[in-house]
Protein backbone atom coordinates (compact mmCIF):
# COMPACT_ATOMS: atom_id res chain seq x y z
CA UNK A 1 0.00 0.00 0.00
CA UNK A 2 2.84 2.32 0.83
CA UNK A 3 4.10 1.97 -2.69
CA UNK A 4 0.78 2.88 -4.24
CA UNK A 5 0.44 5.87 -1.95
CA UNK A 6 3.83 7.28 -2.83
CA UNK A 7 3.14 6.82 -6.52
CA UNK A 8 -0.13 8.71 -6.21
CA UNK A 9 1.59 11.43 -4.25
CA UNK A 10 4.31 11.76 -6.85
CA UNK A 11 1.74 12.00 -9.61
CA UNK A 12 -0.15 14.67 -7.72
CA UNK A 13 2.82 16.89 -6.84
CA UNK A 14 4.19 16.42 -10.34
CA UNK A 15 0.90 17.67 -11.70
CA UNK A 16 0.98 20.73 -9.49
CA UNK A 17 4.55 21.62 -10.43
CA UNK A 18 3.85 21.17 -14.12
CA UNK A 19 0.74 23.32 -13.76
CA UNK A 20 2.78 26.10 -12.18
CA UNK A 21 5.13 26.24 -15.14
CA UNK A 22 2.53 26.57 -17.84
CA UNK A 23 -0.28 29.04 -18.24
CA UNK A 24 -3.07 26.78 -17.13
CA UNK A 25 -3.14 24.38 -14.22
CA UNK A 26 -3.13 20.67 -14.78
CA UNK A 27 -5.58 19.92 -11.99
CA UNK A 28 -9.00 19.47 -13.47
CA UNK A 29 -11.83 21.00 -11.51
CA UNK A 30 -15.22 19.39 -11.75
CA UNK A 31 -17.23 22.31 -13.04
CA UNK A 32 -14.34 24.38 -14.24
CA UNK A 33 -13.78 23.71 -17.92
CA UNK A 34 -10.12 23.85 -18.77
CA UNK A 35 -10.89 23.60 -22.47
CA UNK A 36 -13.05 26.72 -22.26
CA UNK A 37 -10.96 28.82 -19.91
CA UNK A 38 -7.66 27.83 -21.47
CA UNK A 39 -8.81 28.43 -25.04
CA UNK A 40 -6.88 31.12 -26.82
CA UNK A 41 -9.61 32.24 -29.18
CA UNK A 42 -13.19 33.16 -28.57
CA UNK A 43 -14.48 30.61 -31.09
CA UNK A 44 -12.71 27.74 -29.36
CA UNK A 45 -13.83 28.89 -25.93
CA UNK A 46 -17.41 29.22 -27.12
CA UNK A 47 -17.22 25.89 -28.87
CA UNK A 48 -16.17 24.26 -25.62
CA UNK A 49 -19.18 25.67 -23.81
CA UNK A 50 -21.94 25.74 -26.41
CA UNK A 51 -23.07 23.37 -29.10
CA UNK A 52 -24.32 26.13 -31.35
CA UNK A 53 -22.86 29.60 -31.61
CA UNK A 54 -24.96 32.05 -29.59
CA UNK A 55 -27.39 34.33 -31.44
CA UNK A 56 -27.37 38.06 -30.81
CA UNK A 57 -30.45 39.07 -28.87
CA UNK A 58 -31.94 42.32 -27.66
CA UNK A 59 -33.11 40.57 -24.51
CA UNK A 60 -29.58 40.41 -23.22
CA UNK A 61 -28.33 43.65 -21.71
CA UNK A 62 -24.62 44.12 -21.31
CA UNK A 63 -23.54 47.09 -19.30
CA UNK A 64 -19.90 48.04 -19.72
CA UNK A 65 -17.99 51.31 -19.89
CA UNK A 66 -17.26 52.82 -23.34
CA UNK A 67 -13.74 53.58 -22.28
CA UNK A 68 -12.00 51.71 -19.51
CA UNK A 69 -9.16 53.82 -18.22
CA UNK A 70 -7.68 50.90 -16.43
CA UNK A 71 -7.94 47.54 -18.13
CA UNK A 72 -7.10 45.73 -14.91
CA UNK A 73 -10.53 46.44 -13.48
CA UNK A 74 -13.46 46.76 -15.86
CA UNK A 75 -16.89 46.66 -14.26
CA UNK A 76 -19.40 44.66 -16.26
CA UNK A 77 -22.99 43.81 -15.57
CA UNK A 78 -25.24 41.47 -17.49
CA UNK A 79 -28.99 41.34 -17.33
CA UNK A 80 -31.51 39.35 -19.26
CA UNK A 81 -35.26 39.33 -19.51
CA UNK A 82 -35.29 35.84 -21.05
CA UNK A 83 -37.02 33.14 -19.01
CA UNK A 84 -35.17 30.19 -17.56
CA UNK A 85 -31.62 31.47 -17.70
CA UNK A 86 -29.19 28.80 -16.54
CA UNK A 87 -25.84 30.36 -17.23
CA UNK A 88 -24.14 33.65 -18.05
CA UNK A 89 -20.66 33.82 -19.52
CA UNK A 90 -18.39 36.73 -20.38
CA UNK A 91 -15.88 36.74 -23.22
CA UNK A 92 -13.23 39.30 -24.07
CA UNK A 93 -12.24 38.65 -27.68
CA UNK A 94 -8.73 40.10 -27.57
CA UNK A 95 -7.60 38.67 -24.24
CA UNK A 96 -4.97 35.92 -24.17
CA UNK A 97 -7.70 33.67 -22.76
CA UNK A 98 -11.03 35.14 -23.89
CA UNK A 99 -13.33 33.47 -21.38
CA UNK A 100 -13.33 35.72 -18.31
CA UNK A 101 -16.09 34.41 -16.09
CA UNK A 102 -18.99 32.05 -16.22
CA UNK A 103 -21.87 32.09 -13.77
CA UNK A 104 -24.23 29.22 -13.19
CA UNK A 105 -27.67 30.54 -12.38
CA UNK A 106 -29.82 28.08 -10.46
CA UNK A 107 -33.58 28.48 -10.36
CA UNK A 108 -34.54 31.28 -8.01
CA UNK A 109 -31.55 33.42 -8.82
CA UNK A 110 -32.19 36.41 -11.07
CA UNK A 111 -30.42 36.72 -14.40
CA UNK A 112 -28.62 39.81 -13.28
CA UNK A 113 -24.98 39.64 -12.31
CA UNK A 114 -22.21 42.15 -11.98
CA UNK A 115 -18.52 41.48 -11.84
CA UNK A 116 -15.18 42.94 -12.70
CA UNK A 117 -12.91 41.64 -15.40
CA UNK A 118 -9.46 42.24 -16.83
CA UNK A 119 -8.85 43.44 -20.36
CA UNK A 120 -5.50 43.39 -22.10
CA UNK A 121 -6.47 45.86 -24.78
CA UNK A 122 -9.42 47.38 -26.61
CA UNK A 123 -11.79 44.58 -27.44
CA UNK A 124 -15.34 43.46 -27.92
CA UNK A 125 -16.88 42.13 -24.74
CA UNK A 126 -19.55 39.50 -25.31
CA UNK A 127 -22.03 38.28 -22.77
CA UNK A 128 -23.68 34.96 -23.50
CA UNK A 129 -26.86 33.94 -21.75
CA UNK A 130 -27.92 30.31 -21.90
CA UNK A 131 -31.55 29.30 -21.58
CA UNK A 132 -33.44 26.11 -22.28
CA UNK A 133 -34.16 27.38 -25.80
CA UNK A 134 -30.58 28.20 -26.75
CA UNK A 135 -27.82 30.69 -26.20
CA UNK A 136 -28.12 34.41 -26.77
CA UNK A 137 -25.50 37.08 -26.73
CA UNK A 138 -24.87 40.80 -26.59
CA UNK A 139 -21.59 42.53 -27.44
CA UNK A 140 -20.06 45.86 -26.81
CA UNK A 141 -16.70 47.35 -27.66
CA UNK A 142 -14.77 48.62 -24.68
CA UNK A 143 -11.78 50.86 -25.32
CA UNK A 144 -8.89 50.29 -22.99
CA UNK A 145 -6.23 52.90 -22.44
CA UNK A 146 -4.00 50.93 -20.06
CA UNK A 147 -3.96 47.16 -20.40
CA UNK A 148 -4.42 44.90 -17.45
CA UNK A 149 -3.09 41.54 -18.51
CA UNK A 150 0.59 42.32 -17.99
CA UNK A 151 3.30 41.39 -20.44
CA UNK B 1 -3.20 29.14 2.98
CA UNK B 2 -5.12 32.34 2.83
CA UNK B 3 -8.11 32.52 5.09
CA UNK B 4 -10.93 34.97 5.35
CA UNK B 5 -10.42 36.59 1.97
CA UNK B 6 -14.09 37.13 1.22
CA UNK B 7 -16.05 40.17 2.15
CA UNK B 8 -19.74 39.75 1.62
CA UNK B 9 -22.75 41.94 2.05
CA UNK B 10 -26.14 40.36 1.77
CA UNK B 11 -29.32 42.30 2.20
CA UNK B 12 -32.87 40.98 2.23
CA UNK B 13 -35.22 43.34 0.47
CA UNK B 14 -38.75 42.79 -0.75
CA UNK B 15 -38.50 39.00 -0.77
CA UNK B 16 -35.19 39.01 -2.61
CA UNK B 17 -31.69 38.96 -1.31
CA UNK B 18 -28.99 41.06 -2.91
CA UNK B 19 -25.55 39.57 -2.42
CA UNK B 20 -22.31 41.40 -3.07
CA UNK B 21 -19.07 39.57 -2.63
CA UNK B 22 -15.55 40.81 -2.94
CA UNK B 23 -12.60 38.52 -2.59
CA UNK B 24 -9.22 39.86 -1.66
CA UNK B 25 -7.02 38.07 -4.11
CA UNK B 26 -4.27 39.04 -6.54
CA UNK B 27 -5.66 36.76 -9.32
CA UNK B 28 -2.23 36.21 -10.83
CA UNK B 29 -2.74 35.38 -14.51
CA UNK B 30 0.47 33.55 -15.25
CA UNK B 31 1.16 36.02 -18.08
CA UNK B 32 2.96 38.57 -15.96
CA UNK B 33 6.74 38.57 -15.67
CA UNK B 34 8.80 39.59 -12.69
CA UNK B 35 11.90 41.82 -12.85
CA UNK B 36 14.19 39.02 -13.94
CA UNK B 37 11.86 38.13 -16.81
CA UNK B 38 10.56 34.94 -15.26
CA UNK B 39 6.86 34.33 -15.52
CA UNK B 40 4.97 34.66 -12.28
CA UNK B 41 3.01 31.43 -11.82
CA UNK B 42 -0.74 31.67 -12.18
CA UNK B 43 -2.67 31.79 -8.96
CA UNK B 44 -6.30 32.71 -9.12
CA UNK B 45 -9.69 31.73 -7.80
CA UNK B 46 -11.38 29.28 -10.12
CA UNK B 47 -14.71 28.70 -8.51
CA UNK B 48 -16.82 30.50 -5.99
CA UNK B 49 -20.12 29.03 -4.93
CA UNK B 50 -22.75 30.44 -2.63
CA UNK B 51 -25.15 28.20 -0.74
CA UNK B 52 -28.23 29.38 1.12
CA UNK B 53 -30.15 26.90 3.31
CA UNK B 54 -28.51 23.99 1.56
CA UNK B 55 -29.47 25.29 -1.89
CA UNK B 56 -26.92 26.55 -4.37
CA UNK B 57 -27.84 30.11 -5.31
CA UNK B 58 -24.81 30.99 -7.40
CA UNK B 59 -21.83 29.22 -8.79
CA UNK B 60 -19.23 31.19 -10.59
CA UNK B 61 -16.29 29.90 -12.57
CA UNK B 62 -13.55 32.40 -13.11
CA UNK B 63 -10.63 32.49 -15.46
CA UNK B 64 -7.43 34.52 -15.22
CA UNK B 65 -9.21 37.37 -17.01
CA UNK B 66 -11.23 38.12 -13.91
CA UNK B 67 -9.87 41.24 -12.24
CA UNK B 68 -7.74 41.45 -9.14
CA UNK B 69 -9.91 41.43 -6.01
CA UNK B 70 -12.81 39.91 -7.94
CA UNK B 71 -16.21 41.30 -7.19
CA UNK B 72 -19.59 39.93 -8.03
CA UNK B 73 -23.13 40.90 -7.29
CA UNK B 74 -26.32 38.96 -7.84
CA UNK B 75 -29.85 38.65 -6.52
CA UNK B 76 -31.76 35.56 -5.53
CA UNK B 77 -35.38 35.06 -4.57
CA UNK B 78 -35.96 34.32 -0.90
CA UNK B 79 -33.63 34.63 2.02
CA UNK B 80 -34.44 36.30 5.31
CA UNK B 81 -32.61 38.46 7.76
CA UNK B 82 -30.28 36.39 9.89
CA UNK B 83 -29.95 33.53 7.39
CA UNK B 84 -26.49 32.29 6.74
CA UNK B 85 -24.74 32.09 3.38
CA UNK B 86 -21.94 29.63 2.85
CA UNK B 87 -19.37 30.71 0.34
CA UNK B 88 -16.77 28.27 -0.90
CA UNK B 89 -13.88 29.25 -3.10
CA UNK B 90 -11.27 27.11 -4.80
CA UNK B 91 -7.99 28.30 -6.19
CA UNK B 92 -6.21 26.84 -9.20
CA UNK B 93 -3.51 25.67 -6.81
CA UNK B 94 -6.08 23.51 -5.05
CA UNK B 95 -6.48 25.67 -1.95
CA UNK B 96 -10.03 25.95 -0.83
CA UNK B 97 -12.01 27.42 2.04
CA UNK B 98 -15.57 28.03 3.10
CA UNK B 99 -16.61 31.28 4.67
CA UNK B 100 -19.96 32.39 5.95
CA UNK B 101 -21.91 35.63 5.98
CA UNK B 102 -25.23 36.60 7.52
CA UNK B 103 -28.03 38.22 5.57
CA UNK B 104 -28.84 41.63 6.95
Amino acid sequence: MMNRRSVLKAVFTGGVVAGMGVLMPRIAMAAWSKAAFGAESQEIAMGALYEVNPKASADVTLKAPDIAENGAVVPISVKSSLPGVTSIALFVANNPQPLASQFTIPEGTLANVSCRIRMGKTSDVTAVVTTASGSFSASKEVKVTIGGCGG
Amino acid sequence: MAKGILRAKAKAKGGNTVVKIMAKHAMETGNRKDKSGEKIPAKYIQTLSVVHNGKMVMESNMGPATSKNPYMAFTFVGGAKGDELQMTWTENTGSTATETAKIK
